[in-house]
């Protein structure tokens, strides 16, 4: 992956709250510059693997170290390593954009002029510099999203941190948070350690640890661990579907089936397979479609079950509700 | 794409002294801020003391005036330093709280995961308690003259003194039970068991002689019963009555304001530092 030292080494983390085991002896390291993604359901360990590297929660066991520096001894170091963006919104939405970002540069220690600098840039970064005096509460969703990943950039952190950072928001908005992430990944060289339980935004990942109860079921590329579940899915139509069919189990030893009239091959390497059928039985082949597996495949195989449908938890909407009477 | 900026390690300067001073900043400039905003806020917590001048003031002095009490005592008048106790404390209170507001909205975790100390967090918020509960003081010092009270520059610095020691107290002693509280309910509690009671045994509606032994007893260990008396001691400071009316000496009173302020702000951090996020 990169011959750099590992920014991340996270080595048997354990992690109990009274009887629940939360986090059951979990092993990874993540490389500098990685847009590293944890994968799972709601409840998997996902978001208590992120505070316990962000010195928010002890580790009930587990050595773990991040940009070189102990989690539990150091947690100073680390704190002024990283940037997180949290789950749940974490802004004080009485406050301004910009205001919001001062506070934060303060409190991280950025000098001033510095400061002054960044907060245009990361703004700039966000699209959100023609709203920078207005109060965050006026915000949508996603502009709040956005503001505190420019928030966490401030102090040019090592890692940065995205728990699910794009929840709740419209399929649009998601994409442009996509687009800033690896935006900020070419400019910042900064490594993102993100997680997420949409199939979709763990393609976006150079690399995917799979978790379910709290323990770490695969770590690969996307591609490896799509490939791990079985080949791509070939289909093709032809004017004469049975006279291909035998012709490709006795030219390539590939076993075909007849579907709806089409001919379906399952293999791996499907992309590199189809030039040589086409090339092989020319006349015989009307159009090919290739299926890669998804990652929902993955997961299914693994866990042995679909990852959960995620619906608005109670505590959400309360808070929602206390927010409404508060105002 | 162009690179907007070299990485610049060289930026921190956390964990110094001087970066805790600016977190310090940071946080107290945060509650003033947000105190600037909420006029409404402003306008409520001056109303409130005002309806207790004018409604309790007028009604009290009524029946105050049947009894035998000294020439030259207004009942307005003696209720006006134990409405600025009531102030401060409330102000000071409401400060506090917004921790479980900040708990709930989620902004107390960009605090806590900020690499500076617990310690810091809890002095800026205490400071930024105390601050705005002096300054919605001062603005109740303005109607002084309402209730026919005077005030020197030295008595309104002397008052300034006392309130933002008061406010220190009270808000180092709200943060530490707020840090333990995940809801307002909780806090609600607190209120009518802790709250109500020290405000009302403190002597700001009336003065500490004459009530049976276990009640003056259980005003002598109200801390706000020393905060009001000091304030009442300055508003009074050279009148004849003032010997009536003020139980104890100001230096006195002073120190046993700052003593619980020390107090309750090593609770605070204590309680502050062994709480999780």
């Amino acid at each position: 992956m990169t011959a750099r030292p590992d920014i991340i080494a996270v080595h048997d983390l354990w992690k109990r709250y009274g009887s629940i085991e939360a986090v059951k002896g979990v092993t990874f390291d993540v490389g500098e510059g990685e847009i590293f993604g944890f994968l799972g359901p709601n409840g998997a360990g996902k978001t208590t693997t992120i505070k316990v590297l962000a010195t928010l929660l002890l580790p009930t066991a587990g050595r773990i170290t991040l940009n070189g520096f102990d989690v539990v001894s150091q947690p100073t170091d680390v704190r002024k390593s990283i940037g997180i963006v949290f789950q749940d919104p974490s802004l004080d939405d009485r406050l301004s954009a910009e205001q919001n970002l001062w506070f934060h540069a303060m409190l991280y220690g950025v000098p001033r002029t510095v400061a002054a600098v960044r907060i245009d840039e990361a703004l700039q970064i966000v699209e959100l510099a023609d709203r920078r005096t207005s109060q965050v509460r006026t915000f949508s969703g996603g502009m709040k999203r956005r503001l505190e990943i420019a928030r966490g950039l401030l102090h040019y952190p090592r890692v940065l941190f995205l728990d699910e950072p794009t929840i709740g928001l419209d399929p649009q908005t998601r994409n442009r948070i996509w687009e800033y992430v690896r935006d900020l990944r070419t400019r910042e060289g900064v490594t993102i350690f993100m997680t997420t339980h949409y199939m979709e935004e763990a393609e976006h990942c150079d690399r995917i640890g799979i978790i379910d109860h709290g323990e770490l079921v695969a770590l690969d590329t996307p591609g490896v661990l799509k490939r791990s579940v079985g080949g791509d899915v070939i289909t093709l139509r032809s004017p004469q579907p049975d006279a291909l069919a035998s012709a490709l189990l006795e030219r390539f030893g590939a076993p075909a089936r007849l579907t709806d009239g089409q001919v379906v091959v399952e293999r791996e390497g499907g992309a590199e397979f189809v030039p040589q059928v086409v090339a092989a039985f020319p006349g015989l082949i009307e159009s090919v479609t290739v299926q890669p597996p998804t990652l929902d495949d993955v997961f299914l195989k693994l866990t042995g079950h679909a990852i959960r449908a995620e619906s608005a938890s109670n505590v959400d909407r309360l808070r929602t509700m206390t927010r409404v009477w508060r105002r | 794409m162009a690179q907007v900026t070299e990485r610049g390690p060289m930026v921190l300067r956390a964990g110094t002294w001087r970066h805790e001073v600016v977190a310090v900043y940071a946080v107290w400039l945060r509650d003033l801020t947000r105190f600037a905003r909420e006029r409404v806020r402003i306008v409520g917590a001056m109303a409130q003391p005002l309806i207790y001048l004018i409604v309790m003031g007028t009604g009290f002095g009524a029946t105050f005036r049947a009894a035998a009490i000294p020439q030259g005592f207004s009942y307005k008048a003696f209720m006006f330093p134990g409405i600025l106790g009531m102030t401060v404390l409330f102000t000071s209170l409401f400060s506090a709280i917004s921790v479980i507001w900040d708990r709930e909205f989620g902004f107390l975790k960009e605090i806590l995961v900020a690499p500076i100390s617990r310690a810091s967090i809890v002095f800026g918020k205490v400071l930024g308690g105390a601050t705005v509960a002096s300054l919605q003081g001062t603005f109740l010092l303005l109607l002084a003259p309402l209730v026919g009270v005077t005030l020197g520059w030295t008595q309104v610095v002397q008052l300034w003194v006392v309130m933002f020691l008061m406010a220190f107290a009270l808000t180092s002693l709200g943060l530490a039970v707020a840090s333990r509280m995940t809801s307002m309910e909780g806090f609600q509690v607190v209120m009518n068991f802790l709250i109500v009671p020290m405000w009302l045994l403190s002597g700001a509606f009336f003065p500490l002689r004459g009530v049976p032994g276990w009640m003056a007893t259980l005003m002598r260990v109200d801390p706000l019963t020393y905060g009001v008396d000091a304030l009442r001691g300055v508003v009074y400071s050279g009148t004849a009555v003032a010997q009536f009316l003020v139980a104890h000496a100001f230096g006195f009173n002073l120190a046993v304001i700052a003593l619980v302020a020390a107090g309750a702000f090593a609770i605070a951090l204590a309680t502050f530092r062994t709480r999780e996020a």
